[in-house]
């Protein structure tokens, strides 16, 4: 073992005194009230794992009254409508409110402290988002309570949800909470894609990345793809419930499985969403047991991407009962089929990584959850493969059987690795490590209530009973295997109420906890304080703790990267993303009241528009924009110089262009928005097949003369060469002109323009959105558009606002470059619908 | 093995146990697809056993195998050999099976009979018509008849929501979409009445919604229908008489049809017959007097959310007269 002064560091010590201060002061979470503006990740993150979990038990809860209903047939202790809420409010909550933003929030905890990153690079946007989800979600719960909550099933299928069926407010909370939390879930995968890509430490190769930060890239890349099929979806669907155009009533030529291709397209990869993270969890917590790497890392990876790109590719298997043809049915019966290798793969590299330790596998807490979760994932697993068969399905679907093999999946899959991560990781924020004893008791509970409940409903279901329904008759041979469900039900409660008497003996928020208690080689177990680590480690493998065992009194010492706080401000390293070399000097935002008022603004908004109380609504979104703007213009610090970062490293501190993080994060974004335009693509096209009968030229008004598209295409394309004229042409620091401004609102203007001028066409066709499914598409590309539009209108007219208060020029010119790309996207996607909603007609008349 | 010998009583007991009243269950089949489904899952679930206990083996010997049996799981060809190829294998032959299984569902015989059966979703009841090769249409509701032995075509329809028509111990099943047609094609293998249920949650009274399957011998299929096509008989007694005549003047009419008189109404179901039906409400009431009374006075407790209102301008003596003349109805 080389000694400390041997080895070249990055940097020399002993550091100044006053470096330590600084990064305290800078770094201080905020006290009592101001709690709420504190962005840094171990605090929000904190947050958003605590309501998450909040979430789990009142979902569970619920989960206990259904239990209770379902004890004994001919039951009246809920009442149909009442039920019809519980299932509906408890998948719900718990897909949308619990899974999701549990891992989520793991991502925002743990990935920083795993990259020694100081924060994540967007720590406003993680603030924003967390608050948005949690008020949204409480209110959405709430509605349970006061007989408001949706009954459509969490999968809200219409017609059933369509206002003839359900007419109320009921299925609008969904709709418009659901479709607002589902943008917060993006909003933090692209956090996490831009934080795992460009906040790694100086030398942590992709190769060298924890499995964790493997499993949430693709978590994040999986929400940007999947998450946008829904959202459509669910405009859709609160389109036609709010103004009746039919994209889902089949008598005006729209079709309900568009629903179910949309809902799946998400809904099938969200389940592999919710796994992904557990199981790289579960890769970084079997090696530090066995206390030996990983074996198969390499196959792991590969597993996780497999898994990733293959769940794209089974969403029809939700609906194999609908009806579609057989060579459908084979084609994703075989993937749904193919897609249970790569989770053999983590399987059996996590049972070879057990058998590998010199030592015996170490039987803690953690350990215990984890084997746990492989005998019930296994299982689940097993069912899975039983499902994917089609004609066992047509017996299975919606029965018990599928009630049990997804609970296995996703509590097997999903919750046990959560609570092994609650010990594993407790020591990471809180002062005291969680109990052995009472987890031991906690994880026995909850593994042998988990069988016991589970496990009969596979019974139950081939015997015949089907899902979602609130009781039964007694004479149909179900009686004693729901009984045994419900007892078991009690008692996965009853561990649930152990850990969280753990927690409350147990946990308390802050920094000074047993270090590195688990003998952990990856970095998230460096000494660390409010700032994260002192300074940023130089890394080398995979397991930099075991392979330098002085790495945490070096990094303590600050005789790595960026000991200090040079800029004055918060501030991280980013690194390329491949080969993480040091770049520049991020400079953050600290804590602020914009995030939070912000969210709770656009919650207001959403659940104003709810209520139908539109005027209410419109003025707290136009408030929740204008704090954003307010927010957003404190941020984009201009150049504070170069910095050196020790290692011979000096960084500038401000970036534009592909290498800066905010071009990354726009560029996600625009993967985002294109996503959910290939949906509205897919959609056009799969309603055409439906019902051709209803499309122009011969079902409806043929789409206007050439002049309309050809003059929005003039427009976009002249408004996209405006702003590349105006890029090339901004004035030195320190020179304003009008002319800048001047030739962003014209850009502006020319988007808008180009937007209203394709709607003006369609209307002066006499073409009506109501009249039929094709009227109701073909206003919805422009409407698409103008979202973007909209997005990209404001941008510009910020920068210009920029430009004239002296924030914006040649050099600093961030908010002009983000405006630029999403102005190119809008204008390419606009052009792109004028092809699709001019062209197709001629093409089919 | 005596792991298996533990287990395996205790996968099989709990089934032997629903078998007790398994009417509506799967496992105990009298359908031709469902009794290839019922092939299919056994030698999945025996096969997925071992599998299963393959894997608690490798996962046992990696904490508390010995020495050299754990340096033999720690390698990688360990891991390519138990997670790629073995699953390929296995899997590729599965699926190879389900298809078999499945492409004998997917190429059905033509029905021989010409006969027409097609059932619609309703909220929440089933609406079974027969039309019959000289082209009479006999319309009845939640109750399906079936020729054993000839495979009958069912056109599945609805005009609301999505409903699924699961019969299990027929065949699996198959959705019922608006604006959509699909067909499933049914084989009874012997006689006897099963249950079946909607399996497609569509709101409200879903639980409620379920319907009985009588498999017959061709014979008395045949029999049943013409029976089933006739016009209702008059009723004979005085309390039937009087019941006939609150039916008409209570407006049922404008609702049900009672073929042979001038209830015409489609709203609701057909109750030319009712009274030779199993069950009242989808299978939710017995089919007697004391149902038809109870049905008529207190169907939003019984099943909340129905379309019919609940009638509570009658006295006893009308419910009761209401209800011999339907009971009669047979």
């Amino acid at each position: 073992m080389s000694t400390t002064e041997e080895k070249k560091l990055p940097n020399s010590g002993p550091r100044p005194e006053h470096e330590l201060e600084d990064l305290k002061r800078v770094w201080a979470t905020p006290k009592g009230i101001r709690l709420v503006t504190a962005v840094n990740n171990t605090v929000i993150g904190t947050l958003y794992i605590g309501v998450a979990f909040l979430f789990f038990v009142l979902a569970g809860v619920l989960a206990l009254v259904m239990r209770m209903q379902l004890a004994v047939g001919d039951n009246t202790l809920v009442s149909q409508d009442l039920y019809n809420q519980l299932f509906t409010v408890h998948g719900t909550t718990m897909m949308f409110l619990f899974a999701v933003p549990a891992v989520e929030a793991l991502g925002v905890m743990l990935l920083p402290q795993m990259l020694a990153a100081r924060d994540l690079p967007f720590p406003r946007l993680s603030a924003f988002a967390i608050w948005a989800y949690v008020i949204g979600g409480l209110v959405f719960f709430s509605t349970i309570f006061y007989d408001l909550a949706p009954k459509g099933g969490w999968f809200m299928y219409p017609p059933n949800t369509l206002t003839e069926f359900s007419p109320g407010d009921n299925a609008d909370f969904w709709l418009l909470g659901i479709g607002f939390i589902e943008i917060s879930a993006i909003a933090g995968a692209i956090e996490i894609v831009v934080g795992v890509l460009r906040t790694r430490p100086p030398g942590m190769t992709l190769a060298k990345m924890p499995i964790f930060a493997w499993a949430m890239l693709i978590f994040a890349a999986m929400i940007i793809f999947a998450f946008p099929a829904v959202i459509l979806a669910t405009m859709l669907l609160e389109i036609e419930r709010a103004f009746g155009w039919p994209f889902f009533s089949a008598e005006l030529g729209g079709d309900s499985l568009l629903w179910q291709h949309l809902f799946w397209f998400f809904g099938h990869p969200e389940v592999y969403i919710i796994f992904l993270p557990a199981a790289g969890l579960v890769s970084m917590i079997v090696p530090t047991m066995a206390q030996t790497p990983l074996v198969g890392y390499r196959l792991i990876v590969v597993a996780l991407i497999a898994t990733g790109f293959f769940s794209f590719g089974l969403w029809v298997h939700h609906m194999f009962t609908t009806g579609i043809p057989g060579l459908s049915l084979a084609f994703f019966s075989a993937a749904s089929m193919a897609v249970a290798i790569p989770s053999g793969i983590q399987v059996f590299s996590w049972i070879a990584t057990i058998a590998a330790g010199r030592k015996r596998f170490r039987i803690t807490v953690p350990s215990l959850f984890v084997l746990g979760f492989l005998f019930i994932f296994t299982l689940g697993g097993l069912t899975g493969v039983m499902v994917a068969i089609v004609p066992f399905d047509f017996q299975a679907h919606d029965s018990y059987f599928i009630v049990a093999h997804f609970h296995y999946v996703l509590i097997g899959g999903m919750v046990f690795p959560l609570f092994a991560t609650f010990y594993y990781w407790a020591p990471m924020v809180s002062k005291k490590m969680l109990s052995e004893r009472l987890g031991k008791w906690a994880f026995w509970l909850m593994f042998i209530g988990f069988n016991v409940t589970f496990f009969p409903m596979h019974i139950t279901g081939l015997a015949g009973m089907p899902r979602r329904v609130w009781t039964y008759p007694s004479n149909l041979g179900w009686d004693v295997l729901n009984m045994i469900s419900t007892a078991g039900a009690f008692v996965i409660a009853a561990g649930v109420l152990v850990f969280i008497i753990d927690l409350i003996r147990n946990f308390r928020f802050g920094e000074g906890g047993a270090e590195n208690p688990w003998g952990a080689g990856t970095l998230e177990f460096l000494p660390n304080d409010v700032y994260s680590t002192r300074s940023i480690p130089h890394v080398t493998s995979r397991e930099p703790l075991w392979d330098n065992p002085d790495l945490p009194r070096e990094v303590e010492a600050g005789l790595h990267y960026l000991p200090n706080a040079p800029t004055g401000g918060r501030e991280t390293i980013v690194t390329s993303a491949v080969e993480a070399k040091p770049q520049y000097v991020l400079q953050m935002p600290g804590a602020g009241w914009t995030p939070f008022l912000a969210a709770a603004f656009t919650a207001g908004g959403f659940l104003l528009l709810t209520i139908k109380e539109v005027g209410l609504g419109i003025a707290s979104g136009t408030l929740a924009i204008l704090l954003c703007l307010l927010w957003t213009w404190q941020l984009d610090k201009p150049s504070q110089g170069e910095v050196d970062i020790g290692g011979g490293y000096k960084l500038p501190t401000y970036m534009t262009g592909p290498n800066s993080h905010s071009w990354w994060a726009m560029v996600v974004l625009m993967l985002v928005a294109s996503a959910l335009y290939i949906s509205y693509f897919f959609s056009y096209l799969y309603l055409w097949t439906v019902s051709p009968d209803v499309w122009a030229p011969n079902g409806s008004p043929a789409p206007p003369s050439l002049v309309f598209p050809v003059g929005s295409a003039a427009m976009f394309a002249g408004g996209s060469a405006l702003m590349a004229w105006l890029g090339k042409r901004l004035p030195e620091p320190n020179v304003r002109t009008p002319g800048v401004p001047a030739g962003l609102v014209i850009a502006a203007l020319l988007l808008g323009g180009g937007v209203a001028l394709e709607i003006l066409g369609h209307m002066q066709t006499g073409l009506d959105p109501t009249a039929s499914s094709y009227g109701a598409m073909v206003y919805m590309a422009p409407i698409l558009t103008g979202q973007a539009a909209f997005a990209a209108i404001v941008m510009c007219l910020f920068a210009g606002a920029r430009h004239l208060r002296g924030g914006m020029d040649k050099q600093r010119r961030v908010t002009f470059d983000n405006a630029a790309l999403l102005y190119y996207y809008t204008a390419a996607q606009g052009v792109f619908g004028l092809v699709l909603i001019h062209g197709f007609p001629r093409l089919i008349g | 093995m005596r792991f298996l010998k533990r287990a395996v009583p205790a996968i099989v007991a709990p089934a032997a146990l629903a078998g007790c009243s398994n009417i509506q269950s799967a496992f105990a089949p009298m359908g031709v697809e469902a009794e290839r489904t019922n092939v299919l899952f056994w030698v999945m679930t025996a096969g997925g056993t071992l599998i299963f206990i393959a894997v608690l083996i490798a996962a046992s010997v990696s904490i508390f195998g010995g020495e050299r049996a754990r340096k033999l799981l720690a390698r990688e060809w360990f891991v390519t050999a138990a997670g790629i190829w073995f699953p390929v294998v296995v899997l590729s032959t599965l699926l190879v099976y389900g298809f078999i299984a499945l492409g004998a569902g997917a190429a059905p015989e033509r029905a021989q009979n010409g006969l027409k059966i097609s059932v619609e979703g309703e909220l929440w009841w089933w609406r079974v018509t027969y039309e019959r090769p000289d082209g009479t249409v006999v319309e009845t509701a939640n109750e399906l008849h079936l020729p054993v032995g000839e495979p009958v075509q069912v056109a599945l329809t609805s005009t609301n929501v999505i409903h699924s028509f699961w019969a299990p111990r027929i065949a699996g099943k198959l959705d019922m979409i608006p604006g959509r047609t699909n067909t499933l094609t049914l084989t009874a293998t012997e006689e006897g009445v099963s249950r079946g249920q909607c399996a497609e949650y569509c709101g409200g009274a879903h639980a409620l919604m379920s319907f009985f399957v009588i498999a017959q011998s061709p014979e008395e299929f045949e029999a049943w229908l013409a029976a089933e096509a006739r016009p209702a008989e008059e009723p004979e007694g005085e309390a039937e008489t009087r019941g006939r005549d609150l039916f008409f003047a209570a407006g049922c009419g404008a609702c049900h049809t009672v073929r042979g008189t001038a209830a015409e109404g489609t709203i609701g179901p057909d109750l030319t017959h009712v009274g030779a039906r199993r069950s009242l409400a989808a299978a939710t009431l017995p089919n007697d007097a004391e149902a038809f009374a109870d049905w008529i006075v207190d169907n939003q407790h019984i099943k909340p959310e129905n379309k019919m209102p609940a009638y509570d301008i009658f006295s006893d003596e009308d419910v009761s007269d209401l209800a011999r003349y339907l009971e009669g109805l047979n």
